[in-house]
């Protein structure tokens, strides 16, 4: 699958179709348990949403937002569902709110998320949503509106400045070998 | 102004400096662990880190629970690739079927987990372990692959919500409708990034069982964590279990709280949370008369001795309902044996139950109890989101275990007072 982000210096910018999820999905919606037998991104694509939306999953394109409410990700730590939203296509997902697992586990899978107040209210599925990461604008395309998202927290700013959990990790063992 | 539970622990495990909600740490983990849909992906990533072996091999477990005994070869796979890793990093906490049990009773009870310890699992219901006193809280597998390396976790400390349950529960009442009711009044984010720490003289009456299914469940209003004063109950419970010594960690009279809630426990009765969301939440009474195809009475939230003592004594002398069927499922091999000694399994034989190996089985609608289209289900596991435990258009009641035992001998969603 093509990367749908446009690479500018350090921005990332995504434009897409959006699709519109309530409150409180859960990640057994975003991918049922029945298929944490595998851990293959493509097979895990293809059943995201099954439970909720049979259809959806086939409709997203590479590049497509994923447009939610509150609490978006509670429920189980599967790292299956940010990698399963990942696979079918989205390359972001905007909401009012999240749920603490899913967050950490969307950016170290390295799923941009974007948390935004009133994005979800404005848009119906099928609009066309333009996302600036970096500057945390969000404009529907479609109704004409602009948003701004909340700015990452520290915690989170650090990890992803730091290439994500693993890459953090692995330098910090080098830093302990090469002091020992 | 004092610290929190929460926060003292995280303090203990951060360098000893005075915390404050928002402050990010790299807290000490003292014990974690993965299961078999879990570990497969942090073993992939922790191969990535490039370290040669795990940061302390006695600290690190893996359980096979979810899909285990396996239940078809992609589970096979997934429990092999978990063997293989550690038989080849010698990790002396891998726990083969037949020795092994749901995660989160299993660590608790092999004396894994201790008071003011920091214990981080991958999986969500790694919140069950505060009830002793830690600080224990769930991660993804990236997560817990950077911890497996390190030793270490990145974490911002938490405000807290103090619950206080007043007086004494009534008749019928467990920690899972204490749980329930906290939850239903909150909602399913009510304590989203925050600590839930619990207290009050009803918790005296709480056996450890019950005090662990109300910690299981803070996940299901969001919470990072849930925790409770590691008091003698728990004490009594810890000291002749623990393969580490342990030092209890206590709240401060003067912590600073971001709210405290106060809860008669003699007016809560029990209650069910309806399909589909464990926020749901109404009593039994108001529920009673669902028609139910099946029972369920396990998982890491409900599947201890106690949970099974309440439920063979609603079933002693009865039979399950002939258009019902009830699933037992002990948690642990050890739970099970002690089941048997005490004539439990026997009396749920009689009454035509299923009784299982240990497994999270039904819970997750994976193998031993799925749901077809249409059909009910009374679960004591912890979640009831649509397709859980089987088919979309299934049903799930979530509720203690008097309720569960109730309903499979009425073949409707019964109060325990109307079989005994
Ligand atoms: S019993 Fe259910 S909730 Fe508990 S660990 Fe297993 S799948 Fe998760």
């Amino acid at each position: 699958m093509s990367d749908p982000d446009a690479r500018e210096g350090s921005a990332v910018r995504f434009r897409g179709t959006a699709w519109k999820v309530g409150d409180h999905v859960d990640t057994d919606a975003i991918i049922p348990a029945r298929y944490l037998v595998t851990t293959d991104p493509t097979e895990l694509a293809e059943h995201c949403f099954e439970d909720m939306d049979p259809a959806l999953a086939r409709r997203i394109r590479p590049g497509d937002v994923l447009v939610a409410g509150e609490n978006f990700g509670q429920g189980s730590s599967r790292e299956h569902a940010p990698v399963a939203l990942k696979a079918a296509g989205i390359a972001c997902v905007v909401a009012r709110s999240y749920a603490r697992i899913f967050y950490r586990n969307a950016f170290n899978i390295g799923l941009p998320l974007l948390e935004c107040q009133d994005l979800h209210g404005v848009t119906e599925s099928g609009d066309i949503v333009a996302v600036d990461q970096v500057a945390g604008t969000i404009s529907n395309e479609t109704r004409g509106t602009g948003h701004q998202a909340a700015p990452l927290p520290e915690f989170m700013r650090r990890l992803v400045e730091a290439g994500g959990i693993i890459e953090y990790a692995r330098r910090k063992v080098a830093g302990r070998r090469a002091r020992s | 102004m004092g610290m929190t539970l929460t926060e003292k622990i995280l303090s203990s495990r951060s360098g000893g400096g005075r915390l404050r909600p928002g402050d990010l740490i790299e807290a000490g983990v003292d014990f974690c662990f993965a299961n078999d849909v879990t570990a497969p992906l942090a073993i992939r990533e922790f191969e990535k880190i490039g370290v040669p072996a795990v940061f302390d091999r006695h600290r690190v477990a893996m359980v096979p629970d979810h899909y285990a005994p396996n239940k078809d070869i992609a589970s096979a796979e997934q429990c092999r690739v978990m063997r293989e890793f550690a038989w080849a990093h010698d990790l002396p906490h891998y726990y083969e079927v037949g020795r092994a049990g749901i995660g989160h009773v299993l660590l608790a009870e092999e004396g894994l987990v201790l008071p003011g310890e920091v214990f981080i699992g991958a999986d969500s219901h790694t919140c069950t372990h505060g009830a002793l006193g830690a600080f224990s809280t769930g991660v993804g597998s990236s997560d817990l692959a950077a911890v497996m390396a390190t030793g270490e976790l990145w974490l911002r400390v938490p405000e807290t919500i103090r619950f206080v349950f007043k007086g004494s529960p009534a008749p019928w009442v467990s920690g899972k409708d204490l749980v329930l009711h906290v939850i239903g009044e909150i909602g399913v984010d009510g304590a989203r990034y925050r600590s839930m720490e619990f207290a009050g003289e009803a918790l005296r009456h709480l056996s450890m069982d019950e005090r662990f299914t109300i910690t299981n469940m803070v996940i299901e209003a969001g919470a990072k964590n849930g925790i409770m004063e590691p008091d003698e109950v728990v004490l009594d419970w810890v000291e002749p279990r623990a393969r580490r010594s342990f030092t209890p960690v206590f709240p401060d009279p003067d912590a600073e709280y971001a709210a405290v809630r106060e809860y008669d426990a003699g007016r809560i009765e029990p209650v069910v949370a309806a399909p589909s969301s464990p926020g749901n939440v109404v009593p039994v009474r108001e529920a009673a008369g669902v028609a139910v195809d099946q029972c369920f009475i396990g998982a890491c939230t409900n599947g201890r001795i106690d949970d099974l003592r309440v439920a063979a004594h609603l079933l002693q002398g009865r039979r399950v309902h002939p258009r019902t069927r009830l699933m037992v499922i002990p948690a642990t091999p050890r739970i099970y044996r002690q089941a048997m000694q005490e004539g439990l399994i026997e009396t749920f034989l009689d009454a035509g139950a299923s009784v299982s190996t240990p497994t999270c089985g039904p819970c997750l609608g994976g193998h031993m109890g799925v749901l077809a289209a249409g059909e009910v289900c009374v679960s004591t596991s912890a979640r009831n989101f649509v397709g859980r435990l089987g088919h979309r258009d299934s049903r799930v009641y979530l509720s203690g275990p008097a309720v569960a035992a109730a309903t499979a001998v009425m073949g409707r969603l019964a109060h325990p007072d109307e079989v005994r």
